[in-house]
């Protein structure tokens, strides 16, 4: 089982309840942050690391004694990595998104591939929690082939629980994707609703199962809890706004940690999540 | 003509809600959303979109059944696994490097130019807007975010504008380092918890990698003053300057709800005065004055 946890938004409360799910359901579970831009789970879980990765993706650089400056890699690549003028053969490897066309098409064999460090895996432990995440080399544009890789650590006998980055573009799609449900976090503000509704739009592109959870649910407005009414969007866990949460959030301390009577909300959370999986496994 | 932008790391911190309280208590600016993955901007300038262009991006690959001989190159040529079996290309997986594309033996794969946003020049009570939408699950976001923000800049200079307020994007990543590049200060949003010092950290050392200055603000401070103590100590160490605490308050979530910026909702509030002195401190910056 792997459930993804995502908002349009930032700041809504995806690592409280990713973590908060995490902690309560104890054991067979797998926590993986995908939000390799700015993890942030493990500052909450406070794991023992035990293997540390650093993940290169695929460049190309070029044997100058080689090439023939038949301008082939350069007219095949779409992003503009590779630039040739008279005999001089320039790369720009953080544009590249290393798709290999160069390389296929190199009549000379002048073209190998080496690595450009794009960030690192680090997977760890706590209690019997399996605790993976990635961690974005500052200055590296490209996210998605690193949340690739902490996906690759997904255990297909455990509950796998993918913190995804904010937003609905590539990064996020690659942390949702082929998921077995989606839950949305939001907040009941206009701003939360303007990108709820968004990242709703792209969990229906994949076609995964959904729900919602509405955190700081007693601060703003019900345009939220409508519109998930309206979308048969079922609101599977309301978090109202608790100055004690949000202290102890400060701290670093999860919800149920600081609060041990949310652990029961977290497990029926997920009893929920579970019914309905289960119930669109039957479905197919 | 000087381009502030703002910033933060983590998302949430407050970075649309401080935007457009800057743009009560400014004149002569040109404000851009860059946070074209999620732009929330728009829902507290009701902008009138004057101008709406289509953003092209790159190419996908389409795959024509008549043409192909399923000869299987293209899967075996694709990183992105996105052809498959049947020969049909999966959108969302395909990067658009065209790869397949050009080594077809039988030039069976077209390759569209999709169209995969918008952007908007507006008028809005604070004077013009440059906008933009990224269609859902689309690419190339970096690159809308620097066209949004060119347009920006041609507007300012049009009109003899002098400043341009950016909205930037969470992260660090592709947007952000889009956001940043040939921007005079950017001004950090920091908020007083675990992780919003740790996020403050890595983009203030983006901002290092590119040679930007920066500036920080804590936004809902008194939730954690120790954090707060902390933040300003890293910024201290950075060298970065230090403009302010605001403290937490519900009238941020009261005013979007009226679609107003909280010195609109109540301008004699002591946030209101708090983010007035923050915004001078800004516009008495070297990195502004330079």
């Amino acid at each position: 089982m792997i459930i993804s946890i995502a908002s349009g938004k930032g700041g809504t409360g995806k690592t409280t309840v990713a973590t908060s799910l995490a902690l309560s359901l104890q054991s067979g579970v797998q926590l993986l942050d995908c939000d390799v831009e700015e993890p942030n789970c493990h500052l909450f879980l406070n794991p023992e690391f035990e293997k540390s990765q650093t993940v290169f993706t695929p460049v190309p650089e070029i044997d100058k004694s080689k090439c023939s400056f038949c301008r082939k890699c350069v007219d095949i690549c779409r992003f503009n990595v590779i630039a040739l003028a008279g005999e001089t053969v320039l790369t720009f490897p953080e544009l590249c998104h290393s798709c290999g066309g160069c390389m296929a098409v190199c009549p000379e064999d002048a073209i190998t591939e080496v690595g450009r460090e794009i960030g690192t895996v680090e997977k760890g432990r706590v209690n019997n929690i399996d605790f993976v995440y990635g961690r974005l080399r500052v200055g590296e544009a490209m996210s998605p082939p690193l949340i690739k890789k902490v996906r690759s650590y997904i255990q297909n006998d455990k509950i796998n629980i993918i913190d995804a980055p904010p937003g609905t573009s590539c990064p996020v799609i690659a942390a949702m994707n082929h998921t077995d449900f989606v839950l949305l976090v939001t907040e009941p503000t206009p701003f939360g609703l303007h990108d709820l509704k968004l990242a709703v739009e792209a969990v229906k592109i994949l076609n995964i199962p959904h729900g919602l959870v509405i955190n700081r649910s007693d601060m703003g407005d019900t345009k939220v809890k409508e519109y998930a009414e309206q979308e048969n969007i079922p609101i599977l866990l309301n978090i109202p706004f608790d100055r004690k949460i949000a202290e102890a959030y400060s701290k670093g301390r999860a919800i149920v940690e600081q609060m041990p009577e949310w652990k029961d909300k977290f497990l029926n959370l997920y009893a929920r999540i579970k019914k309905i999986t289960d119930q669109g496994a039957e479905q197919r | 003509m000087k381009e502030l932008v703002i910033l933060s790391g983590k998302g949430g911190t407050g970075k649309t809600s401080l935007t457009a309280a800057f743009a009560s208590l400014s004149e002569n600016k040109v404000l851009c959303d860059a946070d074209v993955d999620a732009a929330d901007l728009h829902l507290l300038t009701n902008p009138d979109i004057l101008v709406r262009t289509d953003f092209k991006g790159g190419g996908v690959a389409v795959i024509n059944k008549d043409k192909c001989t399923q000869c299987g190159t293209c899967i075996e040529l694709c990183r992105f696994d996105a052809v498959d079996d049947d020969f049909n290309v999966n959108e969302i997986e395909c990067e658009g490097c065209g790869v397949c594309v050009d080594l077809c033996p039988e030039q069976a794969i077209d390759f569209p130019i999709k169209t995969c946003g918008q952007w908007f020049i507006s008028n809005t009570r604070f004077g013009p807007m440059v906008h933009a939408r990224l269609g859902i699950a689309e690419e190339n976001s970096g690159k809308l975010v620097s066209l949004v923000r060119q347009e920006a800049k041609k507007l300012a200079e049009t009109k003899g504008f002098d400043l341009i307020i950016t909205d930037g994007p969470p992260g660090i990543g592709c947007p952000v380092i889009a956001s940043l590049g040939g921007a005079n200060a950017l001004v950090i949003v920091a908020e007083p918890t675990v992780s919003g010092l740790h996020d403050m950290e890595r983009v203030a050392q983006l901002a290092q990698h590119f040679k930007v200055p920066c500036m920080v603000c804590i936004n809902k401070a008194d939730l954690n003053p120790e954090k707060a103590d902390a933040i300003e100590k890293i910024a201290r160490e950075k060298g970065v300057k230090i403009l302010g605490r605001i403290p937490f308050d519900p009238d941020f979530t009261k005013a979007m709800i009226q679609t107003e910026n909280i010195v609109e909702f109540n301008k004699d509030s002591n946030t209101s005065r708090v983010i007035k002195e923050i915004w001078d401190k800004i516009m008495m910056s070297s990195a502004i004055n330079n």
